[in-house]
């Protein structure tokens, strides 16, 4: 084979990436192997984080050096993501199903263009803007008329009590701007689908005799019920490792399960950045290496996740070609 | 007969108004249904733009781009210095990697490998920013020793950016048709050049499209530099530029939003909207600029 120096270096530079990938995977197991080793299976189902006495004599438990005392357990946190993530689909969906199907058909096509920017333009919005929007505005809203509100009205149901104390923060403002945030992937993705609705489709629909609505419910959208499973996961996907927006507005719940929407939580990804100050501490490097060991659970949640999104928007159940972003 | 035939309509009619009408009411239902969710997903962002312009418009002074973060200062100097140094150090990085990576995939990628380096493209991209920040404090602060410094950041930025910028590149070098390549060995001329001269001047556009989108992710990262730039209240060392950018801790304009707004006094809450004002309006007018001219390509 004939040797092309100019297609080598192109080779190696595209090389690279699935390099920087392999390294990240590779030096978080290394780097976690011990953590991995100590905290066993029970990491992912133990409640309570703590570092343990970082000021005394460490101790070896199980062949390991680790403080006295020190235990890691994440449930709290990957409940944590899973329910904000949870509550974030329930709510961003009818929302971008809605806004999708009003652009398509009920926008006049001239200003079409104009709106569905400002759907982009919510995606491009940096996550911190968010986090300081969440903290200006929606915290009191949720701490003095939304929280209160819900918990008159409904507050017999135990996940709606406890409106009224707490300020705000809490698993219910992390996720509606988790909802806020993953809206425009779901909305584009449908939007685009929409268009490319064949037009016969659509007219014989309307020669039916359907009504326009009846035309986009119920001839439409399950011709694009595929893509729009697809555009959701990946907004699932989005929404799991979000980070500054969910660390700055869920109030930073610890050790405890989340009971209502108005508890505190944390997130893997807000954990992560919220405990690496404390977890410096640790002379015996334990718990840095815990939290190596979680930026992977959360790795290996988001893979499953996009993987999940690229088989369901793969086209094998689709009627309508998914236009790839 | 007939009479039978007239009494079946008579009794069918109002049953077929009822239901008729009940399908007119759920259609316009839908509808306002549909226009609220509309409203409700723009509602936000123009909220988020009118309380981030208002604030931070009543917190603008000169002083901001003379005076550094507190303790130092009153301004935010130091955090504007400091985005540009990232984001110009992790373009200058990722773009000759992503735009690379990209000539790659589109001129040659149409087989195994390339399909690899392409779903793998695609795992970093949806991997959490926050995973790649602790990647680096690992590696990168910690057993390399580079310690909380500008380069550092500006690596993981780059880690973070560069499949966008292949994935863009690509799908520009794709636009390009292939009787330019074909018109470009026809004169003789070799791989490079047919590539350097004909297919990138040809998808320019796109390229340059896919470099703004990713300077204005760098500059609104903020977790994967918290513990790879760290913070610093100082601007770089003009005495000693080359070290103080490869050594010291470095500051930023989102990890001011982050942090001033948790502080108790009004000055850093006004600090905070300022920043978060400059930083949206880079971004915006990236995102709106590149929407714009790419539109008026299209349709010209």
């Amino acid at each position: 084979m004939k040797i092309r120096p100019f297609r080598l270096t192109l080779l190696s530079l595209s090389l690279l990436i699935p390099a920087a990938l392999c390294a990240v995977v590779l030096f978080l197991l290394i780097f976690s192997a011990q953590a991995i080793g100590f905290n066993g299976l029970g990491f992912l189902s133990r409640i309570t984080w703590n570092l343990g006495d970082l000021y005394g004599d460490p101790v070896t438990t199980r062949g390991v050096v680790v403080p006295n005392g020190a235990s890691y357990g994440i449930l709290v946190f990957v409940c944590g993501t899973l329910l904000s993530s949870f509550i974030a689909i329930c709510i961003a969906v009818p929302l971008s199903v809605g806004a999708a199907i009003f652009l398509s058909e009920a926008v006049p096509p001239r200003i079409r263009p104009v709106l569905s920017m400002l759907v982009e333009l919510v995606a491009v919005v940096p996550s911190v803007v968010f986090g300081l929007w969440g903290i200006a505005v929606l915290v009191p809203f949720i701490g003095n008329v939304m929280g209160p509100a819900l918990s008159d009205t409904l507050g017999f149901i135990p996940i709606f009590a406890g409106g009224h104390s707490g300020g705000g923060y809490g698993l219910l403002a992390a996720s509606i701007v988790l909802a806020l945030m993953i809206t425009p992937i779901i909305a584009t993705t449908l939007l685009d689908a929409l268009m490319q609705v064949p037009r016969e489709n659509r007219e014989s629909a309307f020669a039916l005799g359907a009504t326009h609505f009846e035309v986009v419910s119920k001839a439409m959208m399950p011709m694009v019920r595929a893509t729009l499973i697809g555009g959701i996961v990946l907004a699932l996907g989005r929404a799991l490792g979000e980070t500054m927006a969910v660390l700055m507005v869920s109030g930073g719940g610890i050790n405890i399960l989340p009971t209502s929407l108005f508890s505190p939580i944390s997130t893997i990804a807000s954990f992560i950045v919220s405990q690496l100050d404390s977890a410096e501490g640790d002379s015996t490097n334990m718990a840095v290496r815990s939290l190596a060991e979680i930026a992977l659970v959360l790795f290996v949640i988001t893979l499953v996740t996009n993987a999940g999104a690229k088989l369901l928007s793969s086209g094998v159940l689709n009627n309508v070609r998914h236009r790839k972003h | 007969m007939s009479a039978t035939a007239s009494t079946n309509a008579a009794a069918a009619r109002p049953a077929r108004g009822v239901r008729e009408w009940r399908r007119a009411v759920t259609s316009k239902l839908g509808w306002i249904a549909c226009g609220v969710a509309l409203l409700l997903v723009i509602g936000p962002l123009l909220d988020i733009v009118w309380v981030v312009a208002y604030n931070g418009v009543s917190a603008f002074s000169p002083r901001l781009f003379t005076s550094s973060t507190p303790p130092t200062g009153v301004g935010l100097w130091n955090a504007i210095e400091g985005t540009a140094i990232i984001a110009a150090a992790a373009m200058a990085i990722a773009v000759p990697i992503g735009v690379g990576a990209g000539i790659y995939l589109a001129e040659y990628g149409n087989n195994r490998l390339g399909g690899t380096i392409r779903f793998m493209s695609d795992v970093l991209t949806g991997t959490p920013s926050i995973v790649l920040g602790y990647f680096s404090y690992i590696v990168l602060v910690g057993a390399l020793g580079w310690g909380l410094s500008a380069p550092a950041g500006a690596v993981t930025v780059a880690i973070l950016i560069v499949p966008y910028l292949a994935r863009i590149t690509e799908l520009a070098l794709r636009q390009v048709p292939n009787t330019m390549r074909e018109a470009g060995f026809a004169l003789g001329a070799k791989e490079p050049t047919v590539i350097f001269r004909i297919i990138l001047p040809g998808a320019r556009s796109g390229v340059i499209t896919g470099a703004l989108l990713a300077l204005a992710i760098s500059v609104g990262e903020t977790a994967p530099l918290i513990y790879t730039a760290g913070f610093s209240s100082f601007p770089l060392n003009l005495h000693h530029p080359v070290h103080s950018f490869l050594h010291n801790q470095i500051g930023y304009l989102t990890y001011v939003i982050w942090s001033f707004i948790e502080q108790p006094d009004a000055t850093s809450h006004a600090l905070a909207f300022a920043a978060a004002f400059l930083v949206m309006v880079f971004v915006l007018i990236i995102n709106i600029g590149v929407r714009l001219a790419l539109r008026r390509t299209k349709f010209t």
